[in-house]
């Protein structure tokens, strides 16, 4: 596992990554089953039809928890850095789908889904490369005026600090776009399917896990791999050390920022892509999930965070196919809370020091 | 209301009406209780006075500045409660409104055509509180062991189940419809029936649970479990290496906030005669978190006072600000560049208010942490990392936990 504290970085890491990849893979088959297994009873399906549902869910979990382990990443990196929960990092992932929707709205204006594949790949890239930088620099901004002025202040005041910056950034929405959803254009043509077992799943949710892998694979190899990844584990790890060494600590999480933004923003597109709206209270909710998300991974680890976001995101989804969506939040809330009774290191995090 | 000061000043005598301030200051020292009931009733005779004389009478009638009061009284027992968990413990709650909620629920199947019972008011004040006051330490049991954050996030998330809860069994609860039609208290001796036509009854019912509740609280402040709780705050290791239990401590201060945003909720329950979900949604929390930042953690009656005028500014001066405008006559404008039209008086103020909280909260944290009317103690406390700070070079800089400088060498020796 890649912890930003653990020092170590993997000896074979192609062969670890194989192996990672097989248990991830039985993991997604073992809830397919489950879910075959469980919808009958719940639904009256019969347990021919359920089979082609629960494919179905599946993708969806995929998607949905793609989104949560993307926003998870940031909490998780900010918090391994300088142990503070970003409580405004579920709005910028919020101003993150805003900006996405307003870039492709932009674009495309009123016209309908986009069937033509090269300029589909053009408009994607360009939300992305627009997007990601400014979340990334607004994250990074929001840490410059307003987090680093209190690092060294009681750990009460930069949280409630991060309290009032979420809330600023919900009502600047509010404020700006009005309250109630903004409808997303409509990108991928519904018509993209691909027919597996008589489910037919979309080819926006294999783009959306595509996505999020690759972001995913990406940051690992950023933080295991250069030098300012190093630097950034560094300074996890133990903080005045990493400065004595030479690593400048105003640089390093300045960086640990951007990047958290940034992948926030690829999750605000991906979200407006999926669920077709944007509101300015979706932060809220969707952050309290990606934060568990984090905790459940074990706060600090990347690894960690990517796979409780898929798990909440497989936990949410089991509710809601079974009919209990209206209980999703009350399950990942008591997940929470058992993690964090039994095991506050979380799944994959080693255990910290109960510094108060 | 005048303040029981923290320290008492001592020194060379002074002469003439400084020393006579200091002789008060230390004679309400010595007689808390009495200072905080003296200071309550002139508070209360300004409150009933002032509203009948132009500038507030102008605003609204006599009777809504008493509903209005009344309402203050909910938010400033909210803002003490929710003080003892962040300023005298330290602890972020960020769930506040669910044991608010709790309170009112439990009032609501007590005293409601609902649930069929009219239990009587007072006894259900107790047993409100109380029921929140257990859901406070289920709640605070399993987390306060854990580091300070994660209380934050755990109370987050309960704050946003509960009413989804309330929401959700919608078999008890009625959903999002609320339960309705509460019964309202019985009549009191003098002042007759409480109605909605006479919030003076409720607006004196309310100060004198403020009363009490902040003698109480200074009490508490000033006995062994208050100090154990600012030593919590302050060094959470050496408060229990001096043989503080920490957890039990926390738990305490932790249920005393649910407990009294359990009665505060009785109260509103009561007054408002219906409970429904959306009573009860984070902002309730955060608002209740802005006035205790405001009024200066740590500071009873600063934070009461700090409720009271946010409570107004939200619900009296951003209602009527436009109607205000209206009536003066501001002229509409146009913003000459962006080409934006401006007309003040349909601006709705009232939809920032959040927005304007949380610059506050920002600013306050920013600026000035200790808040407007600041704790002493707390004050030092919160400007500890700038003295380091400021310090450098000098002998401190090599303390533990500063600011470990710029990357290089922070010229040191």
């Amino acid at each position: 596992m890649t912890s930003l504290a653990s020092p170590a970085s993997p000896a074979r890491p192609l062969g670890r990554g194989l192996r990672f990849g097989g248990l991830a893979i039985a993991a997604i088959v073992l809830y397919t089953l489950a879910l075959w297994l469980a919808l009958p009873g719940q639904t009256g399906l019969t347990s021919q039809q359920a089979f082609p549902v629960a494919i179905q869910q599946t993708v969806n979990a995929l998607s949905i928890g793609a989104i949560y382990a993307l926003i998870a990443l940031g909490y998780t990196m900010v918090y391994g850095i300088i142990e503070l929960i970003n409580f405004a990092h579920g709005d910028i992932f919020m101003v993150g789908a805003f900006m996405a929707i307003v870039f492709i709205g932009g674009i495309m204006g009123q016209s309908g889904p986009v069937d033509n594949i090269p300029f589909l790949i053009i408009l994607i890239g360009g939300a992305l490369l627009f997007t990601m930088p400014i979340i990334g620099i607004l994250n990074v901004s929001i840490e410059r005026l307003v987090y680093r002025p209190l690092r060294n202040a009681p750990r009460l005041a930069p949280l409630i600090t991060a309290i009032g910056v979420s809330f600023i950034l919900q009502n600047v929405a509010l404020v700006v776009a009005g309250s109630g959803d903004r409808r997303a254009p409509q990108v991928f043509p519904l018509s993209w399917q691909i027919n597996v077992g008589g489910a037919s799943i979309s080819v926006l949710s294999i783009f959306i896990f595509a996505l999020a892998l690759t972001l995913m694979i990406g940051l690992q190899l950023f933080i295991g791999r250069t030098r300012l990844g190093r630097a950034m584990r560094a300074t996890a790890q133990d903080r005045e050390a990493a400065s004595l060494m030479g690593v400048d600590q105003n640089q390093t999480i300045a960086l640990t920022f951007l990047l958290g933004g940034m992948l926030a923003a690829a999750a605000g597109l991906v979200w407006g892509l999926r669920f077709g709206f944007v509101r300015q209270d979706l932060g809220f909710n969707s952050g309290l999930k990606a934060f568990t998300s984090a905790v459940l991974g074990g706060i600090g680890n990347i690894t960690g965070a990517a796979i409780g976001g898929f798990v909440i995101g497989f936990i949410e989804n089991f509710a809601s196919a079974l009919g209990y969506s209206r209980w999703s939040e009350f399950l990942v809330f008591m997940v929470l809370t058992l993690v964090l009774i039994f095991k506050p290191s979380g799944l994959f995090g080693q255990a910290t020091g109960d510094r108060a | 209301m005048t303040a029981p000061p923290q320290t008492s000043t001592s020194g060379p005598r002074q002469s003439g009406l400084r020393a006579t301030l200091a002789d008060l200051r230390n004679a309400s020292d010595r007689h808390r209780s009495l200072t905080i009931v003296v200071a309550m009733v002139i508070t209360t005779v300004l409150m009933y006075i002032l509203p009948a004389i132009p500038p507030l009478s102008i605003v609204q009638g006599r009777g809504i500045w008493y509903d209005s009061f009344a309402n203050a009284g909910v938010f400033v027992l909210l803002a003490m409660g929710l003080n003892v968990v962040i300023g005298m413990a330290g602890l972020l709650d960020l769930g506040y409104a669910a044991f608010f909620a709790i309170g009112a629920y439990a009032y609501a199947y007590s005293n409601s055509p609902f649930s069929g019972t009219d239990l009587p008011f007072i006894p259900m004040l107790f047993v409100g509180a109380a029921v929140a006051g257990i859901f406070g330490i289920l709640l605070g049991a399993p987390t306060l062991r854990l580091r300070g954050d994660y209380l934050a996030i755990m109370t987050l998330g309960f704050g946003e189940i509960v009413p989804i809860v309330f929401l959700n069994i919608d078999k008890f609860t009625q959903g999002t419809n609320g339960i309705g039609g509460i019964y309202r208290p019985e009549p009191l001796p003098f002042l007759g029936a409480f109605s909605p036509n006479s919030p003076f009854n409720y607006f004196i019912v309310m100060v004198v649970i403020v009363t009490i509740t902040m003698i109480l609280l200074y009490r508490l402040q000033d006995s062994r479990i208050g100090r154990a709780w600012n030593a919590i705050r302050e060094d959470e290791l050496a408060a229990a290496a001096n043989g503080i239990n920490t957890v039990t401590t926390k738990l305490l201060a932790f249920s005393l906030g649910a407990t009294t945003s359990g009665l505060a909720g009785v109260f509103n329950a009561s007054k408002l005669t219906i409970v429904s979900p959306d009573q009860f949604l984070f902002t309730v929390s955060f608002t209740v978190l802005a006035m205790v930042i405001l009024g200066g953690m740590g500071n009873i009656w600063g934070v009461a006072v700090g409720a009271f005028i946010v409570y107004n500014i939200q619900a009296v001066f951003l209602k009527s600000i436009n109607g205000v405008l209206e009536t003066i006559g501001v002229p509409d404008f146009t913003l000459p560049i962006v080409n934006l039209h401006v007309d003040l008086a349909k601006v709705p103020f009232v939809d920032y208010q959040f927005l304007l909280y949380g610059v506050a909260l920002v600013l306050m944290m920013l600026l000035r942490p200790e808040g407007l009317f600041p704790n002493q103690r707390r004050r030092q406390e919160l400007h500890i990392a700038e003295e380091f700070e400021g310090g450098e070079g000098v002998e401190t800089a090599g303390g533990m936990g500063a600011a470990p400088g710029g990357g290089e060498t922070g010229g040191t020796l």
